[in-house]
């Protein structure tokens, strides 16, 4: 079955074999004496074109290459969680053990181990009739993660034979079951999937319900939903990953799947160290249980880096038809991006832009459009967020992955590169991200977290926007010319940009409960609408400004999440204060 | 296919000799090119078909004749000997001895190329290095096993400062602690600076050298940083040392990679360069780090001049996607007669929060440096609203901004060449600057911490 060919050219991770006339579009190939991994990216008659997922040094001409029969694929089946893979979904813990600290080539590991033993909860009997999608059994996986083993989606019938409940190896059948065919169908509890295609669903439902990520700026101006998509674009250093460790670490999702995509080992090393001993602030297990590594660091081979990203959607594709709430970090969308074009280059296709293939925006759009809340196959809900990272040149937003990812996402987190420098963190410019998910979530924050939070969000975008133009005549004439009004504008907006916006990841601040980020908001907005009331009345913002208590709003987020009424009560002081100002001075100027 | 040789080759343009279609030639195997009366050359096989068969010449290909040169191909990738000898000696660029003595011997041979570290066998690196200089300590942490680059410009202090760091550093263990580096296209007198500064402390024996020099042949800079590289990691993973990697001057490297992107052809990327300069970089900056089951670290230092000051050139932009973090220098500050001119605020030290605080530097250490940034930005502002306005016209905050700025730059950045400073004095130095400025300007400390060491020192 397995038939062969012979390389005849090597152009880095590009080969060129012969004799190739019975392999198949996209099949995965063994390549040299190396056995080196590679997937078969064109045929034209006798020849194929390889991209190999594995350095090509030493590999020479005339050596075999072998079929493997089946596309790119990853294992599916319990041992996923708290694991970390490479780009084409081999286990880096596995492969340290048998090969040591450097990663080394041509090594064939199963992706799952298939001698684990899980315990297995069967959820049907025989004779049941299931159709695709329907769950099977259930296997423990972590404590975060009930693990659900369904009915795949070609499968339907009576079931003939089920495991009974107890340890079972991962390489076990979990059912037999007889298709509308009469034909015997097995159905192992470990499945591969081809990671270049979509797993199905029933339907796509709105993504009206928030992601909560714990980051003021994010829940409360420019919020994602479940099933959404954002993207992250900055110059080097302005946040990219820390944030997207954040909302890996803090978002209410239930897993979390982390594709370190062409960036540092340290980086991945990190999450490898600190989500096992970090708690997920709703359980208060260890975040490791829910989340799924993916890693190609930058000195990996790029065909493999352009893999990664299709390794790690499908095994969210995954969990989110169990019905879970699955959040995508891909960090970075760019080098993803970079790697298409660096193999289109050998393989000497015309450029679009800047070098790139001319179907970058089309693979751009198919990675996103694999989000969304849906209706699974079998009939629960579930929903797979995404957030790309971009990594522009120069931080110009205007190349060509940033402008066409803005076409497929729909909230985009702009990092600044000036807020960046003054380590205003996270560093998302107020005036340059958007969200379009604001108005969809509206109904779900009313109910869940405060009536007022549409009504806030509109207030502070409002004052941030006029504030930044009155920043640029500051900077032209200073402050002393404004009116007052418009002084209690940047006032306010600089308690907004420290005391709400700024916030540390590295801190007691890291995550911010929506509730405690509403309280600080309303604080805020209410002292304004306060000053603008009392500077109506005449009084002089200069004597505002000398009030003592005005040092706390920039630190309220120092204030516990347990002592929400300690808002109120500064609220009540500082009116208060606001008040007998005002008053002392008509007293005084009466008397004058 | 071992140690065939073929007579004669087809062509020869820039540094490529190019064969017929040789049955069995292996990607990046390591061939000698070879005139009749012996002289023998190194060369990479960079492409293979059927047709042809690409060798890239590391010396260069001047005065081959296209029949009378023979090729042989040596059946491996570029390789190079390992021993405990190697310290104190100094190399070429292709590693070859140019102190005079012999050949390394012994040991092991390693490939130059150099394997991806396993993510899972890295150790986050937290263990801070004293560099005795301020602006670094308080700002700009180095740590043990990180890649910090420094990005300069021609006539700015970035050796001098190189060398501080490296005779400074406090590493726990110092006989441990020992300097590779690699001088790619380097004027000659830079290398003999480096060489005596580096040696004279009394680190001679724990120094090697690789030195392409400015007149050496361009392509050998490719192979350069590699094998430094691989010095290294075996000094570190295999001898358990903690080694400090300099690398100058990474533009020097980019332009040879680009010399040979032109020669063959390829579609360029951004100014020429090409579309893998990226994964190119990243195969030798992510070549630093510990590992768990290792003694050893590899912490480096890259240098690189940006053209023209400008830091959004592709060298220093991709680099500081890949390294973590960067030290910038400025000409305005150097003008100004500050040494070192840390321009702060475009740098970082991306490992910094975990090697600081209780335990290593000091508790109020991460707070302190995130509002000095903070309020030396501001000071940025307040300078170009005071060019505009005039000082006098200033409020009172915006002047006692002015007043911390210039202090800051004066006191705190500015020191000397060898003054080594105590971190817990310049913690303190910073906390004495924070308290020119009024508490309401200073929003990244708490409450807590005004009260604690701004209003107490009032
Ligand atoms: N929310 C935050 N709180 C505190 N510090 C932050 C925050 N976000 C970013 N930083 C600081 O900025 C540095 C750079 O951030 P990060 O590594 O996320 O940048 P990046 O955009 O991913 O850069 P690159 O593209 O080079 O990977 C961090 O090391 C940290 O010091
Ligand atoms: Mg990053």
């Amino acid at each position: 079955m397995n038939s062969t060919g012979k390389i005849v050219a090597i152009n880095g991770p590009v080969i060129r074999a012969s004799g190739m006339r019975s392999f198949a579009m996209r099949e995965m190939v063994q390549a040299g004496r190396l056995l080196l991994l590679g997937e078969i990216i064109r045929l034209d008659g006798d020849d194929a074109l390889v991209q190999v997922f594995e350095d090509t040094t030493g590999l020479r001409t005339g050596e075999p290459v072998t079929g493997t029969g089946g596309p790119l694929s990853m294992s599916l089946g319990p041992g996923l969680m708290g694991s970390i893979f490479d780009g084409i979904g081999r286990p880096l813990g596995k492969l340290l053990e048998r090969e040591g600290p450097f990663v080394t080539r041509g090594v064939s590991i199963p992706q799952l181990d298939p001698d684990a033993m899980w315990d297995v909860t069967p959820l049907g009997k025989v004779g049941d009739v299931v159709t695709p999608g329907a769950p099977l059994a259930l296997v423990k996986e972590t404590s975060l993660v009930e693990h659900r083993i369904l009915t795949p989606c070609d499968i339907e019938g009576e079931i003939l034979s089920i495991l009974p409940p107890g340890l079972h190896k991962a390489s076990s059948v979990v059912a037999r079951v007889r298709d509308g065919h009469g034909r015997e169908r097995s159905i192992p509890m470990i499945r591969k999937w081809p990671v270049r295609t979509p797993r199905p669903i029933a339907e796509r439902l709105l993504p009206d319900e928030p992601l909560l990520t714990g980051q003021r700026i994010i829940d409360g101006l420019f919020p994602i939903s479940k099933g959404g998509v954002a993207a992250i674009p900055g110059g080097f250093g302005t946040g990219k990953t820390v944030t997207q460790h954040q909302l890996a670490k803090w978002s209410d999702a239930q897993i979390v799947v982390y594709i370190g995509c062409g960036e540092r080992g340290n980086e991945m090393t990190q999450v490898l160290e600190e989500f096992p001993v970090l708690e997920d602030p709703r359980s208060g297990k260890p975040l490791m249980e829910r989340t799924v590594l993916i890693a190609n660091t930058s000195n990996m081979p790029v065909a493999a880096r352009e893999a990664s990203i299709y390794t790690g959607i499908t095994i969210a594709e995954y969990y989110r038809d169990m019905g879970y709430d699955v959040a995508l970090m891909a960090d970075s969308t760019s080098r993803w991006a970079e790697a298409l074009r660096e193999i289109s280059g050998r393989l000497e296709e015309i450029p679009a832009e800047e070098g790139f293939p001319a179907y970058l925006p089309t693979r751009i759009a198919e990675f996103y459009e694999r989000a969304g809340k849906v209706t699974t196959l079998g009939g629960t809900r579930g929903s797979i967020s995404i957030i790309g990272a971009v990594s522009p040149p120069g931080g110009d937003f205007t190349e060509p992955v940033t402008r066409h990812t803005k076409r497929f996402i729909r909230c985009f987190w702009a990092l600044d590169q000036q807020l960046a420098r003054s380590r205003h963190f996270p560093a998302i410019s107020w005036i340059d991200s958007y969200s379009e998910y604001g108005d969809e979530v509206k109904s779900w924050y009313a109910s869940h977290v405060d009536p007022a939070w549409a009504t806030l969000r509109e207030k502070a975008r409002t004052l941030l926007a006029e504030d930044d133009k009155i920043q640029q005549i500051i900077r032209l004439v200073g402050e002393d010319v404004l009116p007052d009004d418009q002084r209690l504008i940047a006032l306010t907006a600089s308690f907004l940009k420290n005391g709400y916006l700024q916030q540390g990841a590295f801190g007691p601040d890291s995550y911010c409960p929506p509730k405690k980020g509403i309280a600080i908001l309303n604080l805020l907005i209410a002292f304004h609408q306060k000053a603008e009331d009392l500077l109506s009345q005449g009084c002089p913002l200069s004597l505002l400004k000398g009030i003592d208590e005005l040092v706390e709003l920039t630190h309220l987020r120092e204030i516990p999440a347990e002592r929400l009424e300690r808002f109120e009560e500064l609220k009540h002081d500082l009116f208060e204060r606001m008040e007998s100002i005002n008053r002392e001075r008509i007293v005084s100027r009466r008397e004058v | 296919m071992s140690a065939t040789e073929y007579i004669g080759v087809r062509k020869i343009t820039g540094p490529f000799v190019l064969l017929d279609g040789i049955q069995g030639a292996g990607y990046d195997e390591i061939v000698l090119v070879s005139t009749p009366d012996g002289e023998a050359r190194k060369g990479r096989v960079v492409l293979v078909d059927e047709k042809a068969t690409l060798v890239q010449v590391f010396t260069g290909t001047e005065g081959l004749v296209p029949e009378t040169t023979s090729v042989r191909f040596l059946g491996r990738e570029l390789e190079m000997a390992l021993a405990p000898s190697m310290l104190g000696r100094t190399f070429s660029g292709l590693g070859e001895p140019r102190d005079g003595y012999g050949p390394v011997l012994g040991g092991v041979r390693r490939p130059v190329r150099g394997a991806p570290i396993n993510p899972m066998a890295r150790e986050y690196p937290r263990n801070f290095i004293s560099t005795g200089i301020s602006s670094l300590d308080v700002l700009l942490t180095l740590i043990r096993g990180q890649k910090l680059p420094i990005f300069s410009g021609n006539g700015l202090p970035h050796n001098a400062l190189a060398v501080q760091i490296a005779t400074q550093s406090k590493l726990l263990g110092a006989e441990n602690f020992v300097v590779v580096f690699a001088g790619i296209g380097i004027k000659n007198d830079d290398a003999a600076y480096f060489q005596s500064h580096l040696a004279s402390e009394g680190r001679g024996g724990n120094l090697v050298l690789f030195l392409n020099l400015a007149d050496d042949p361009v392509i050998e800079r490719i192979a350069t940083p590699r094998l430094a590289l691989t010095t290294a990691e075996y000094l570190a993973f295999d001898l358990g040392m903690h080694v400090l990697v300099i690398l100058t001057d990474m533009t020097s490297y980019c332009e040879a990679l680009r010399e040979l992107s032109v020669a063959r052809g390829e579609v360029p990327s951004r100014k020429g360069y090409p579309a893998y300069l990226y994964s190119d970089l990243a195969s030798l900056y992510e070549r630093a780090g510990a590992l768990r089951n290792s003694k050893g670290s590899v912490t480096q230092i890259p240098i690189l001049s940006m053209p023209n000051d400008d830091i959004t050139h592709p060298v220093p932009d991709l680099t500081g996607f890949i390294t973590e973090g960067q030290i910038v220098l400025s000409r305005d500050l150097e003008a100004r007669g500050i040494y070192p001119p840390v321009d702060v605020l475009p740098s970082l030290s991306r490992l910094m929060k975990d090697g600081i605080g209780k335990g290593s530097t000091r508790e109020d250490h991460a707070n302190l440096a995130g509002q000095l940034f903070a309020s030396y930005s501001r000071v940025q502002e307040v300078r170009a609203l005071a060019g505009v306005v005039g000082t006098d016209e200033l409020s009172r905050a915006d002047k006692a901004s002015l007043a911390f700025g210039d202090s800051f730059e004066r006191l705190f950045v500015n020191q000397g060449m060898e003054e080594n400073r105590e971190i817990g004095h310049s913690l303190d130095l910073g906390w004495k600057l924070l308290s020119m400025l009024p508490v309401q300007e200073l929003s990244r400390l708490s409450m807590e911490e005004i009260e604690k060491y701004i209003k107490k020192r009032a």
